[in-house]
């Protein structure tokens, strides 16, 4: 059979299927090649939102998987079109909303390249703290959830717990706990308030004590090693071949960081590690992401005894609003104000790349501008739509247990990967 | 009252149908407190508050919620099978109760020159009257999974029959020593075995561990001192009998959606969650009886003496509840190939062997006097298990193999070590 037949057949199959009204149930059975189908989502526990597996099971036995997505589709490229550059922000935000400063600094620092701007130092390390503080959060989620899908309730109430703090000091900064729309094109959108120093010292100080508790609960727990050593197992080179990047492609073995290897911001000013492993299995993964946790708060600690002083972003007045001060006073800062509130900064003519480490790999931010105040196209590469690709490779032969640890060890964001 | 209990038959019978109403009633409100005080329990554990609207400290939140799933509506999947999904549910529920017949769970009361006694049926086979109801039991689930019409109860329900059908062997083999050591097969009998003190032991007379001899005198004769194996076993199997965590495999959430209850609703469902809590009671009310010497317990007073070992025996089954919610809110969920594998390979043999052991030992040859025979099973008893300590201390080779990511120190310990340091 073809390639084409064959895709065309399941098409068919799957146009019967939402035909007959039956939604995500699936009746249909093969006699012969005693395979059932069965639909695993959009509605499941363990499916990360609305990710919808297609699965082909021999007993428990998972023979073929394969992932449908679209629906959480809602169109936010063809959003950000509407919105002047500025406003984008607020949209390219919403796609990994877990990692929602990241987005924003993929993006901002693409519009930046086209811009040809500096961003000031006092920019450069604010965005720093935010993206390793989002990094935290993010892997704090991922460790609740791995913990969740495999039967360890406990994890994910641990995991929100410590994230809680964090997402307070988001709340104290940019006013949101998600979502921020804090990293705009030029730096930040605001300085850090007063006595942002007390609060993250006070994550700093409460961090290694916890993640020394997950080693405690999950790391050495004999069943979790047996749930997830040497499941799910992809190697390199398949990594590379699907475009596979962030803690995935390091655990098995791929020693490529953005923030190391093609720094951005004040990276290279920081020392950090990047912690790598080679089994490429969910155990590796999951120790990925503790050691990277343990690496953040090491950046962390970092950042903030080298926060510099000044300003926090680029204060050309074409393209940030004047003080309010000004606007009692300069006839210039009114014009600018109104033109930057009405219009918005036009953005030169050309098309850019920029991409950052996100918690989930390579996130970038492809941006192309006609010459005016409102992109002409966005498109967001989305770690979790390529590392998606994976879990077939990774499922496959394995057993319905092991399929729900690889998808939480993809940790896959289902408002990434539709966008 | 005379002609009541004539016209019935008797007083007898009249104690009979007493008994059952209240054992009934009390494995009712028993299940209520159980679900209350697991969902207060791993809320602590879990730096949550838990439920906290309905009576003092959410007490009565079960009673809600069970009210809500009365009134809710029956829905009943079209391609399900309409008289056996209907019957799943109560074939989950019932022997859950009949268990609980033939646990003794308190001493005895003399009620108007009636002895009445705190069980519902002393039977001559009660702890094989146990295992029978909780194999009845597995056919609830079987059913529901297979009636349901649907897959992921489908699959539920395989992994239930293999389960269970699997870890009943290890849980009546666990029981075979508890019956040769007591040569009886009558819970009643067992929880009498285990009444007072271990005794006197002789080993140690006349050497400087004569302080260990007087300690015997005090340990209560249970069965758990020489019978841990066996202890382990039956929890391991018990918990696996109850699918609670870390077996709950087929009602696994994130992998079957809810597993073999997933197309259930309303009280068919209450009644699955029913029959589950009532088999947690049951499983730890029988470990108390068969293990820790039922309602035995060292202080019974003069002030309502029958009161006292009721209170005993419910203090020690609270003891077991907690402990399926510690391991629930702690360990992570088997694979269906581990769970079989630690079973049939793991469990099966090791509760063989036990029970070739505790016959070998348990052989008294004439002209040996009890005194030495005691001291003889102490030693052999005290060397396996030093045995077992070793190689667990030794801990899983699996587990050398992972090389656990660096610890981290705490920001305020790097400090202060700088500060030592510099001073």
């Amino acid at each position: 059979m073809s390639k084409t037949e064959r895709t065309l057949e399941e098409h068919e199959l799957i146009q019967r299927i939402e035909g007959d009204g039956q939604g995500a149930f699936v009746e249909s059975y093969d006699a012969e090649a005693e395979v059932m189908t069965i639909n695993m989502g959009p509605v499941h526990p363990a499916t990360h939102g609305v990710l919808r597996l297609f699965l082909e099971l021999d007993g428990e036995t998972v023979m073929d998987c394969k992932p449908m997505i679209g629906y959480l589709h809602t169109g936010m490229e063809k959003e950000c079109e509407d919105q002047n550059w500025r406003g984008a922000v607020t949209i390219v935000t919403r796609m990994d909303y877990l990692a929602p400063f990241h987005n924003e600094h993929a993006y901002s620092r693409a519009v930046e390249k086209l811009l040809g701007i500096e961003v000031p130092p006092r920019g450069v390390y604010i965005r720093m703290l935010m993206s390793e503080l989002n990094r935290l959060t993010s892997h704090l989620v991922q460790f609740g959830t791995q913990g969740l899908d495999m039967g360890a309730m406990s994890a994910m109430f641990y995991g929100f717990r410590e994230r809680e703090i964090i997402t307070d000091f988001f709340e104290m900064v940019t006013g949101l706990r998600m979502n921020h729309g804090y990293i705009v094109p030029g730096g930040v959108w605001e300085d850090l308030p007063d006595g942002w120093q007390e609060q993250v010292a006070n994550i700093l100080d409460v961090m290694p004590g916890r993640l020394n508790e997950y080693q405690d609960l999950l790391s050495e727990n004999p069943i979790f090693i047996e749930r997830t050593r040497g499941v799910g197992t992809i190697t390199a080179e398949e990594c590379d071949t699907l475009g596979v990047t962030g803690p995935i492609a390091r655990a098995s073995g791929i020693d490529w960081d953005l923030r190391r290897d093609m720094p951005y911001e004040a990276y290279d000013e920081l020392s950090f590690e990047v912690p790598t492993q080679e089994q490429g299995d969910v155990y590796a993964r999951y120790q990925i992401r503790m050691a990277e946790m343990v690496q953040s708060v090491a950046l962390l600690e970092q950042i903030v005894d080298q926060m510099p002083d000044g300003d926090y972003k680029n204060m050309d007045p074409k393209l940030t609003p004047p003080p309010r001060s000004e606007l009692n006073r300069s006839m210039e800062a009114v014009i600018h104000h109104f033109k930057l509130v009405t219009q918005g900064y036009a953005v030169p003519k050309g098309e850019s790349y920029f991409a950052v480490e996100s918690p989930r790999g390579e996130l970038g931010a492809f941006v192309v501008s006609d010459g005016g105040t409102s992109p002409y196209r966005c498109h967001v590469r989305d770690p979790s739509f390529y590392n998606l690709q994976s879990l077939p490779v990774m499922a496959k032969g394995g057993l319905i247990a092991d399929l729900i640890a690889c998808i939480a060890s993809l940790d896959p964001i289902m408002g990434g990967v539709d966008r | 009252m005379g002609a009541i209990a004539d016209f019935l038959g008797g007083p007898d019978v009249v104690i009979a149908i007493v008994k059952v109403v209240v054992a009934f009633a009390a494995l009712l409100v028993a299940t209520l407190l159980t679900i209350w005080f697991e969902r207060k329990v791993i809320a602590d554990m879990q730096a949550r508050i838990g439920p906290n609207r309905w009576g003092p400290f959410g007490v009565l939140q079960t009673v809600a919620d069970g009210i809500k799933l009365f009134f809710k509506e029956d829905v009943r999947p079209r391609y399900a099978d309409r008289w056996t999904y209907g019957l799943a549910p109560v074939m989950a529920a019932v022997p859950s109760f009949l268990a609980f017949a033939v646990i003794p769970f308190g001493d005895h009361v003399t009620v108007g020159g009636e002895r009445v006694d705190f069980i519902v049926s002393d039977l001559n086979i009660g702890v094989l009257f146990f295992l029978a109801a909780g194999s009845i039991g597995v056919y609830g689930v079987v059913l529901a999974g297979w009636a349901s019409g649907s897959k992921y109860p489908l699959l539920g329900g395989i992994r239930s029959s293999a389960q269970l059908i699997s870890y009943e062997i290890a849980l009546g083999l666990s029981l075979v020593p508890i019956v040769l050591v007591t040569n009886s097969l009558s819970t009643v009998d067992i929880v009498a075995a285990q009444a007072g003190s271990v005794g006197n032991v002789d080993l140690f007379d006349g050497t400087f561990l004569q302080g260990v001899s007087e300690l015997f005198e005090v340990i209560p004769n249970w069965y758990i001192w020489s019978q841990w194996p066996a202890f382990l076993l039956f929890m391991i199997a018990g918990i696996a009998e109850t699918n609670r965590a870390p077996f709950d495999l087929p009602e696994a959430e994130t992998e079957l959606i809810a597993g073999f209850h997933t197309e259930y609703s309303g009280i068919r469902f209450a009644l699955f969650f029913l029959g589950e809590y009532i088999h947690v009671v049951v499983i730890s009310a029988m470990a108390v009886t068969l293990f820790f010497g039922g309602w035995n317990g060292p202080i019974v007073d003069e002030f309502l003496p029958w009161i006292w070992p009721v209170g005993w025996f419910l203090v020690k089954t609270i003891a077991f509840v907690y402990l399926f919610i510690w391991l629930r809110a702690t360990l992570p969920r088997l694979r269906y190939d581990r769970l079989m594998w630690l079973g049939w390979k793991r469990l099966i043999p090791a509760s063989l062997l036990w029970i070739m052991v505790t016959a070998v030992v348990n052989v008294n040859p004439e002209g040996v006097d009890e005194q030495t025979l005691r001291s003889i099973r102490l030693a052999v008893f005290g060397a396996l298990f030093l045995l077992v300590l070793f190689v667990v201390a030794k801990g899983d080779p699996r587990l050398k193999q992972v090389v656990t990511p660096e610890r981290p120190r705490s920001r305020r310990a790097q400090k202060q070590g700088v500060k030592s340091g510099s001073s």
